[in-house]
C-alpha cells in the first residue's frame, strides 16, 4: 500500500495476540483502516494514547518494529457499474486477474434505512420451486436464509433460485467458501450467460477466517449503490452465514469478551441484524432481497446462529430428502416465509393461501398416519389416502426439481385433493370449492 | 453552567469521557465527533471518568472529542402531537428526518410547535390541583387530550388563570397557577419528563378487573387480559408472536395503542406504516393510525437506544393513562431490550449472571411490569396501562432468564407452542400452558357476571378442562392405537378437537374471522359448550372421526360468515339437525 506523504508512521507496536496488536499513537478514529506492514487492520479499542488494532489476515510474523499507517476512514468500497461482472476478495480487490474498478468510494456498513422511508415488499419472486413459490413465496425486500446440513445442496438451490429469480444484479457473498464450491457458482452462472449481472465478494477456505467479517458488508455496500443509486432489483446471496458468525466469534474470543451462548458474542443477534436488516424495498422501486445460508450441526435449530438468525429473518427454508420418493424437496413444515400473505392471493389466484394450508394439514396428516404405521396400528381408510396424497405431493410439488408457474401448481394441488379427498376433509371456503373442485 | 468533560478511550459504543465537574448517573451527554453530536448516557462513574454509552455509531471518534453534559437523564416531550407519530427509541420523529437513510446525529422534534389547538378550559380559577391535575384539554384526534400541572412540580398549586377556549399552540400559556410558597408558575401545553422514572399523578392503584376486549377467542374467552393488566407472549420464531401482536393492537378496544417495536424487523414496523392509516378502529369506526404511536427501534437502529425505547413507550403511556384514557402498550419484543442490557453489561466488564445477562435483570423487568395498571386519578376518573410484551426464547427454551423472569410478573401468560404452529393450528396459543390469573380474580369474575353472563367463567374452565382431557387421550391413543380406547374416548378426544378448530383456532387474514366481538364469543361459547355435553351415540372411531370432521367444517365456515347473516342462520340450523342425529335422546 502506498504511502502518503503527511502520514505519520508508527514503529514501536507495544503488543501483540494472535488477532490483535497495540501501540501508542494519537489522533486515531474509532472504527479507522489502518495498514501494519502492509496488512490491513481495524481500529477497535482506544484507551488514552493506547490503540488496538484487529489484523485481518492475523498477526503472524508482525514484528514489534513493524510500520503502522492510519488512514484516517473506514473500510471502503469503490462502486461503480464496472463492478459488474467481476470477483473481489473481502478487501474488495479484484481477484479474477482484471483491472480495479473506478467509482465512488463509499464507507461499507453505512446507515440504516429510516423506517418510515421503506415501503412494504409487494413484489412476488417467482423461482418455479413449488416448495417455495407455493408453500414459501418470497418477496423483493425480503431476506430469508437456508437452514441445512453440509452435506445438503443448498448451494445449488441457491444458485438455481438466483438465477430463475427476476432480478437485476446478483451479489454473491461467499464466507468460508470451498474452492470447488466457488469454481461451482462461477460456472454456473457463465454457462447460463448471466456473468455480467453478477458481483462476487469471496473469501475461500484458503483465506484468513478473520477477513470474512468484511464480506457481507461488502457485498451491501455494492447491493445498496445498485438498488439506491440505479434502483434496481438486486439479489444478495451470503453463503455460508455461519462461518461469518464463527469469524466473529473468534475476534470477540481474542477481545476476551465474555461469551454468551454457545461461545457466540453476546452482540450477535444485532452484528446479525445490521447485515440482515440491509434488505430492503426502496420507495424508488429498487430493493434489496438476501438470500442466505446457514448450515446447521447435526440439524440443531437452537443452536445461537441458526436461533439469533431465524428471529431477524423474514422466515426460513429447509430442505431435506424425501425417503419416499428419494428427491431433496423443500420440507413444508419448518420452512416458512413471513412475507408470503403481502401476495399469496393477491399477485397470485385467490384461492392460494388456503390451497397451501390445506395441502400442508393434509400432509401432516399423512406424518401421523405413517407415525401410526410404523409402531405397527391399523390404518383407517383415510390414513392410507393421506399416505397416497403426501407421496404424490411430495414429487409432484414439493422436490426441487419441480418448475412451474404458480397457477399450474394450484392446479396440481386442486388436482390432488379430488383424487384422494372429499371436500369436507379438505377444509376449504365453500365458494373456492366451488370453483375449482375438480375442474 | 454545563460540566464539560474530553474523551480518552472507546470501545465499541462504550466510551469514557474525563470529566472535572459534577455529573450524575443516567445523566445526558453530546459527543462532538467531527461536527455531528452525539447523543449519550452516563452508565457509570469511577473517579474523574464517567463511562457512557452512546446512542449511535461511534465510528471515527477520536481521543479529545469533547463531551456537553445536560444536567438532565433521558427525558421524553409530552404534549398533543404525539398520536399518530412515528418516534424512534429516543423519540426523535422519524418522519421528519430528511433522506432514505438515517444519520448519525440527526435528532429531530417530537411535537409540533405551529400547530394551533383547539382548547377548552375544564379548571376555573380558585381551584386546587396537584401535578398530574387536569386544567384543560384539547382535541387530539377525537381523543381529549388533557393539559395537565406538570408532573415534576411538587406540592399542592391554586389556579390563578386559565386562557379562555380558542386556538393555542403548544409553547402557548394556557394557565397560571401559584404555588403554596405564593410563586406564579406558568402552564403550556408541554411538559418533559425522564423515561426511567414512573409516572405516579394518581391516588390509587388498585387490582385491574375490567375485562379488555381483543376480539381474538383464545385470548378473550380462554385467557382474558384486563385493562390495567399485564401480558407476555414467548414464542421460539416462526411460531406467530407478531401476527397475534398485530392483531392485538388493530383490535382491542383501547383509546390508545402504543406499539413498540424494540429491535425487531424493520419490515413489520412498515406493515404498521402501511396498513394502520387504512384500518378502521372496529369499536370507533375512526382510522387505527389516529389512535396509534409508533416507537421504531428495529434492530438494525442503535442499541443503546433500544433500551431506551421500551422507557420512552412507557412514560407515554403513563401520560395518556393520567388523562383518563385506556391505553395499551405493546412491546415486541422484550428479549431485544434484554439482550441491549447484556451487551452494555459485557462490555462494562460487570460479572455476567445466568447467560451472560446482568445480574439484575429480574429486577429490571419487574419494576418496568410495575409501571402497567389501572389507576383512580386524583379527580376520582380512572385510566389505565395494560402491558402486553413479547419474549423471544432463546433456542424455544422458555427456561430461559428473560421467560423465567417475565413469568414471575406478568399476570397473564400466552405460551405460542412450535408444534401447534407446525401443524398450521393458528394462533397458536398452547391453551393447556398458557394462563391468564384475572380469571382467579374476585373482582373479574364478578365483573364477567354483571356484563356478560354469570355462568361465562365456569364455562371457560369447562372448555379448558376438555381440552387437558383431549390431550390426555391424544397421547393415550398414539400409545395404544384407535382401537385399543373405547368409542367413549374417540369422543371426548373430538369435542377437545372441536373446541380447538372453532374457539381457539382464528384466521387473522380473514376479515370476519380475524375479529370475533364478545356477544359473538358468548354464542360460540355456549354453542359448543351445549355440544360438548351432549350424550353422543357412536359404534365405532371411524364414524366419531367423520361425525366431528364434518361438524367443525360447518362450524368454520359459520366462522367465516357475518354474524347472524342468513348464511350464518343456514350453518346454525344445519348443526343443529347434525347434533340431533347422533344425540342420545
Amino acid at each position: 500500500m502506498a504511502t502518503k506523504a503527511f502520514q505519520k508512521i508508527y514503529t514501536k507496536i507495544t503488543q501483540i495476540t494472535k488477532a490483535t496488536c497495540s501501540l501508542r499513537a494519537t489522533g486515531v478514529g474509532y472504527d479507522e483502516l489502518a495498514s501494519v506492514d502492509g496488512k490491513l487492520a481495524q481500529v477497535v479499542k482506544i484507551i488514552g494514547d493506547e490503540v488496538t488494532l484487529q489484523v485481518f489476515s492475523g498477526t503472524e510474523g508482525i514484528r514489534t518494529n513493524a510500520e503502522v499507517v492510519f488512514m484516517g476512514k473506514a473500510p471502503t468500497l469503490k462502486v461503480s457499474e464496472q463492478l459488474a461482472g467481476r470477483f473481489f476478495n473481502a478487501y474488495g480487490d479484484p481477484i479474477d486477474g482484471g483491472p480495479v474498478p473506478e467509482g465512488k468510494e463509499v464507507e461499507i456498513g453505512g446507515p440504516s434505512v429510516n423506517p418510515v422511508r421503506r415501503k412494504q415488499p409487494s413484489e412476488l419472486i417467482a423461482t418455479g420451486i413449488a416448495g417455495i413459490d407455493l408453500n414459501n413465496t418470497l418477496v423483493t425486500g425480503q431476506k430469508i436464509p437456508f437452514f441445512a446440513d453440509p452435506d445438503q445442496p443448498f448451494n445449488q438451490v441457491m444458485a438455481m433460485v438466483a438465477l430463475r429469480a427476476e432480478s437485476d444484479k446478483i451479489i454473491l457473498g461467499g464466507m468460508g467458501m470451498t474452492n470447488d464450491d466457488y469454481l461451482f457458482f462461477k460456472n454456473t452462472f457463465s454457462n447460463a450467460g448471466a456473468l455480467d449481472r453478477i458481483v462476487s465478494f469471496i473469501n475461500t477456505t484458503e483465506d484468513p477466517s478473520v477477513e470474512r467479517i468484511l464480506i457481507p458488508d461488502m457485498a451491501l455496500t455494492a447491493a445498496e449503490y445498485f438498488a439506491v443509486e440505479k434502483n434496481e432489483k438486486v439479489l444478495v446471496l451470503l453463503t455460508d452465514m455461519t462461518n461469518y458468525a464463527d469469524a466473529l466469534a473468534i475476534v470477540s474470543n481474542r477481545m476476551d469478551q465474555i461469551p454468551s451462548k454457545d461461545s457466540m458474542p453476546g452482540s450477535l443477534y444485532s452484528d446479525l441484524a445490521k447485515i440482515y436488516e440491509k434488505a430492503v424495498q426502496f420507495p424508488a422501486g429498487g430493493s434489496i432481497t438476501i438470500i442466505a445460508v446457514t448450515t446447521l450441526s447435526g440439524g440443531d435449530i437452537t443452536h445461537a446462529v441458526p436461533d439469533n438468525t431465524g428471529y431477524i429473518t423474514e422466515g426460513q427454508l429447509y430442505l431435506r430428502r424425501d425417503s419416499d420418493i428419494g428427491k431433496v424437496i423443500v420440507d413444508p413444515f419448518r420452512s416458512l416465509s413471513r412475507l408470503k400473505q403481502l401476495v399469496t392471493g393477491k399477485k397470485t389466484r385467490e384461492d392460494h393461501p388456503q390451497v397451501m394450508n390445506a395441502a400442508v394439514r393434509l400432509y401432516a396428516d399423512a406424518a401421523n398416519a405413517k407415525t401410526k404405521m410404523e409402531n405397527g396400528f391399523d390404518l383407517t381408510d383415510y390414513d392410507t389416502r393421506t399416505l397416497s396424497f403426501a407421496k404424490e405431493y411430495s414429487d409432484k410439488l414439493l422436490a426441487i426439481d419441480v418448475n412451474l408457474d404458480t397457477t399450474q401448481m394450484l392446479d396440481v394441488a386442486w388436482g390432488l385433493f379430488g383424487e384422494y379427498f372429499t371436500p369436507a376433509e379438505v377444509n376449504i371456503k365453500q365458494e373456492l370449492v366451488e370453483k375449482y373442485w375438480n375442474n | 453552567m454545563a460540566t464539560k468533560g474530553i474523551v480518552k478511550g472507546i470501545v465499541s459504543n462504550l466510551v469514557t469521557v474525563e470529566v472535572d465537574d459534577p455529573v450524575s448517573q443516567n445523566e445526558i451527554c453530546y459527543i462532538s465527533v467531527g461536527g455531528v453530536r452525539l447523543m449519550a448516557e452516563v452508565i457509570k462513574v469511577i473517579g474523574n471518568n464517567a463511562y457512557v454509552q452512546v446512542f449511535e455509531s461511534t465510528r471515527g471518534m477520536k481521543v479529545g472529542d469533547e463531551a456537553e453534559f445536560m444536567g438532565h437523564m433521558l427525558e421524553v416531550t409530552l404534549g398533543p402531537g404525539m398520536l399518530s407519530a412515528n418516534y424512534d427509541g429516543l423519540q426523535n420523529d422519524l418522519d421528519k428526518m430528511e433522506g432514505v437513510f438515517l444519520q448519525r446525529g440527526d435528532y429531530t422534534y417530537a411535537l409540533n410547535d405551529e400547530k394551533q389547538w383547539d382548547f377548552k378550559p375544564i379548571a376555573e380559577p380558585g381551584d386546587k390541583v396537584r401535578a398530574g391535575g387536569w386544567l384543560g384539554e384539547v382535541d387530539e384526534n377525537f381523543q381529549p387530550h388533557k393539559i395537565m400541572v406538570p408532573f415534576a412540580w411538587e406540592g399542592t398549586y391554586t389556579v390563578k388563570s386559565v386562557v379562555p377556549e380558542g386556538k393555542y399552540v403548544v409553547t402557548d400559556t394556557v394557565a397560571v397557577v401559584i404555588a403554596e410558597d405564593g410563586t406564579e408558575k406558568p402552564v403550556t401545553m408541554i411538559q418533559r419528563w425522564p423515561v426511567k422514572k414512573a409516572v405516579t399523578c394518581y391516588r390509587e392503584k388498585p387490582r385491574p378487573y375490567k375485562l379488555l376486549e381483543t376480539g381474538v377467542r383464545t385470548i378473550d374467552t380462554v385467557n382474558p387480559i384486563v385493562e390495567g393488566g399485564t401480558g407476555f407472549i414467548p414464542g421460539p420464531f416462526g411460531t406467530g408472536k407478531t401476527v397475534l401482536q398485530h392483531a392485538i393492537s388493530k383490535q382491542a378496544e383501547a383509546d390508545i395503542v402504543i406499539i413498540a417495536a424494540c429491535g425487531e424487523r424493520a419490515n413489520e414496523v412498515v406493515e404498521i406504516f402501511a396498513e394502520f392509516p387504512h384500518l378502521v378502529d372496529p369499536h370507533t369506526g375512526r382510522k387505527l393510525m389516529e389512535r396509534t404511536i409508533i416507537i421504531a427501534n428495529t434492530s438494525n437502529m442503535p442499541v443503546a437506544a433500544r433500551e431506551a425505547s421500551v422507557y420512552t413507550a412507557m412514560t407515554i403511556a403513563e401520560y395518556y393513562r393520567t388523562m383518563g384514557l385506556k391505553v395499551l402498550l405493546m412491546a415486541d419484543s422484550t428479549s431485544r431490550w434484554a439482550q441491549a442490557l447484556r451487551e452494555m453489561s459485557n462490555r462494562l466488564e460487570e460479572l455476567p449472571g445466568p447467560d451472560a445477562f446482568p445480574m439484575d435483570l429480574s429486577a429490571i423487568v419487574a419494576n418496568f411490569y410495575a409501571r402497567a395498571g389501572y389507576v383512580e386519578l386524583n379527580n376520582g376518573q380512572s385510566g389505565s396501562v395494560t402491558f402486553i410484551g413479547t419474549v423471544s426464547p432463546a433456542g424455544g427454551n422458555l427456561k430461559e432468564p428473560v421467560t423465567e423472569n417475565t413469568k414471575k410478573v406478568a399476570r397473564c401468560f400466552y405460551a405460542l407452542e412450535q408444534e401447534r404452529a407446525d401443524r398450521k393450528r393458528y394462533p397458536a396459543v398452547n391453551p393447556i400452558d398458557s394462563y391468564s390469573k384475572y380469571l382467579e380474580y374476585p373482582e373479574f369474575q364478578n365483573y364477567i357476571a354483571n356484563h356478560i353472563s354469570p355462568t361465562w367463567i365456569e364455562k371457560v374452565n369447562e372448555i379448558k378442562t376438555r381440552m387437558l382431557r383431549g390431550k390426555e387421550i391424544a397421547e393415550q391413543i398414539n400409545i395404544l392405537g384407535d382401537d385399543g380406547v373405547p368409542v367413549e374416548y374417540h369422543i371426548v378426544f373430538w369435542k377437545s378437537e372441536l373446541i380447538d378448530f372453532v374457539i381457539l383456532q382464528q384466521d387473522a387474514f380473514d376479515d370476519i374471522d380475524a375479529v370475533t366481538p364478545l356477544n359473538r364469543q358468548e354464542f360460540m361459547l355456549n354453542k359448543i359448550v351445549e355440544i360438548c355435553r351432549t350424550e353422543f351415540n357412536f359404534e365405532t372411531f371411524t364414524e366419531v372421526m367423520e361425525y366431528f370432521k364434518n361438524m367443525i367444517n360447518i362450524f368454520k365456515q359459520m366462522n367465516y360468515s357475518v354474524y347472524e347473516s342468513e348464511q350464518f342462520n343456514n350453518f346454525n340450523e344445519q348443526l343443529d339437525a347434525l347434533v340431533a342425529e347422533r344425540a342420545e335422546k
